[in-house]
């Protein structure tokens, strides 16, 4: 025998399922008097630093058809590559930014928003700048377990190019999976589950 | 945040996920599973600053009565019919530290099963008097906890008598993005458990005893609501004592 490493297990994951709206944003799905606003539906303010952008898209499944009842989060860099989070060492990020936003698909065509900023480059672990990308996790019904995947910027060729990340990626037609369409300040970001488009998704 | 404010920052990349623990993308017996999950391999990577860090709460954004569903969607006077429960543990990390300021969000059916959703169409009633939706964030201990009532079982068009078991969704944040999880709480002794392929997408049993909440009769508050304790465990860190700083020095 040898010492127990003493270690627990992580609670196992479920899905958000079809009624996820409830919960995590219940003014857009007809809950209101609970809370004030749905948490995450604004991320900045108008003293907010850095250019103003929009970042739309869908989540489409195996089959073609867009998700009506997924729910999708952000989570960034400030514009000066800094995160407004308590694990952040190398300074404080813009507290007019909370780098963290939430959005339900729209139930007429399943498209979601989110009205942010460009981010700023953040370190890999060996120094190395990362290309400007935002984090994003999508759950819904039919999602066992939260997917994890990165926006990155279409304008943004010269990083991407030595993005460690991004370069990770053995097939090299898939980093375009990551990579936004539309052009500043309106980008389009539309995730595929399955098939052909595959987004790459991570486990981090 | 002030909780967290004096204490050590935690900045170590998180124990990598067990996914034989958790269920797959892919499970067939819940049939939504087949179209929405990824066929191709999740991309490996350590955590970079990008995953290690993430939002964190304040108490202030808390109302008084967001951690009590029998009142907080409630005509003033009035309460939510049902079996009237105390919901409450601790959110721990895989190396059973406890995570405060951890913001929790919770969902539910009422009573009879129903929820309080435009796309919902089950027949049994909507409760005037119960919305569903309540959210917490832990003490410095790691303690939540929220007063509801008892959901039902309510049926769902997979097979051709699926019924859910009882339970309640929960939405948790840690304090890094690669820990955001969301789960559901069942009850002890409910035999619907053992029944549900949503709850049968883990694949280990074990896996599936630890989303089922203890009956807390010591916590029971005598006249009033019986209490569960549901304990949540988020990702672990790395200790950062051998690693290099972010920052690359």
């Amino acid at each position: 025998m040898v010492q127990d490493l003493g270690y627990l297990k992580e609670t196992a994951s479920q899905t958000a399922g079809p009624y996820v709206h409830i919960g995590l944003t219940p003014n857009f799905g007809g809950i209101s008097g609970v809370f004030e606003s749905d948490l995450g539906s604004a991320m900045v303010n108008d003293k907010t630093l850095g250019p103003r952008i929009a970042v739309t898209g869908r989540v489409i499944d195996g089959a073609g058809a867009p998700l009506k009842d997924a729910l999708i989060e952000i989570w960034q860099a400030d514009a000066a590559g800094l995160y407004n989070s308590p694990s952040e060492t190398r300074g404080a990020a813009d507290p007019n930014f909370t780098g963290w936003g939430r959005s339900p698909t729209s139930a007429e065509d399943g498209t979601f928003v989110f009205e942010t900023i460009k981010p700023g480059r953040v370190p890999f672990k060996n120094g190395r700048l990362m290309a400007p990308h935002i984090s994003f996790w999508i759950v819904a019904r039919g999602i066992n377990i939260g997917l994890h995947t990165r926006m990155y910027f279409p304008d943004e060729a010269a990083a991407n190019a030595e993005d460690p990340l991004l370069q990770r990626i053995e097939h090299r037609h898939r980093a375009e999976t990551l990579v936004a369409g539309g052009q500043s300040p309106n980008y389009v970001f539309d995730i595929h589950l399955q098939g052909e488009k595959e987004t790459v998704f991570l486990d981090i | 945040m002030s909780e967290t404010e004096n204490r050590k920052r935690e900045t170590g990349a998180f124990f990598q996920r067990d996914r034989d623990w958790h269920p797959p993308a892919f499970a067939p017996g819940y049939k939504t599973s087949v179209l929405r999950s990824p066929r191709k391999a999740l991309l490996s990577l350590d955590n970079t600053i990008s995953e290690i860090t993430g939002p964190v709460f304040g108490h202030s954004m808390l109302g008084e009565l967001d951690n009590d569903l029998i009142h907080n969607f409630a005509t003033p006077g009035e309460s939510a019919i049902g079996e009237r429960i105390i919901v409450h543990g601790r959110v721990l990390d895989e190396r059973g530290r406890p995570v405060a300021g951890a913001l929790l969000e919770f969902w539910q059916a009422n009573a009879g099963g129903r929820y309080r959703h435009k796309k919902e169409s089950y027949l049994a009633p909507l409760d005037p008097n119960f919305g569903g939706c309540g959210r917490a964030i832990t003490d410095e201990n790691g303690y939540y906890g929220f007063r509801t009532i008892r959901p039902g079982a309510y049926p769902w068009p997979n097979g051709v008598n699926d019924w859910r078991p009882a339970h309640i969704h929960f939405s948790v944040f840690g304090h890094g993005f690669a820990q955001r999880l969301i789960t559901q709480m069942y009850f002890e002794g409910d035999p619907m458990i053992w029944k549900c392929p949503i709850v049968g997408t883990i694949p280990d049993r074990r896996a599936i005893e630890q989303l089922i909440a203890s009956l807390d009769w010591a916590n029971t508050i005598p006249m009033d609501a019986r209490a569960y304790k549901f304990d949540i465990v988020l990702r672990g860190r790395r200790s950062t004592f051998f690693e290099n700083r972010l920052e690359g020095n």
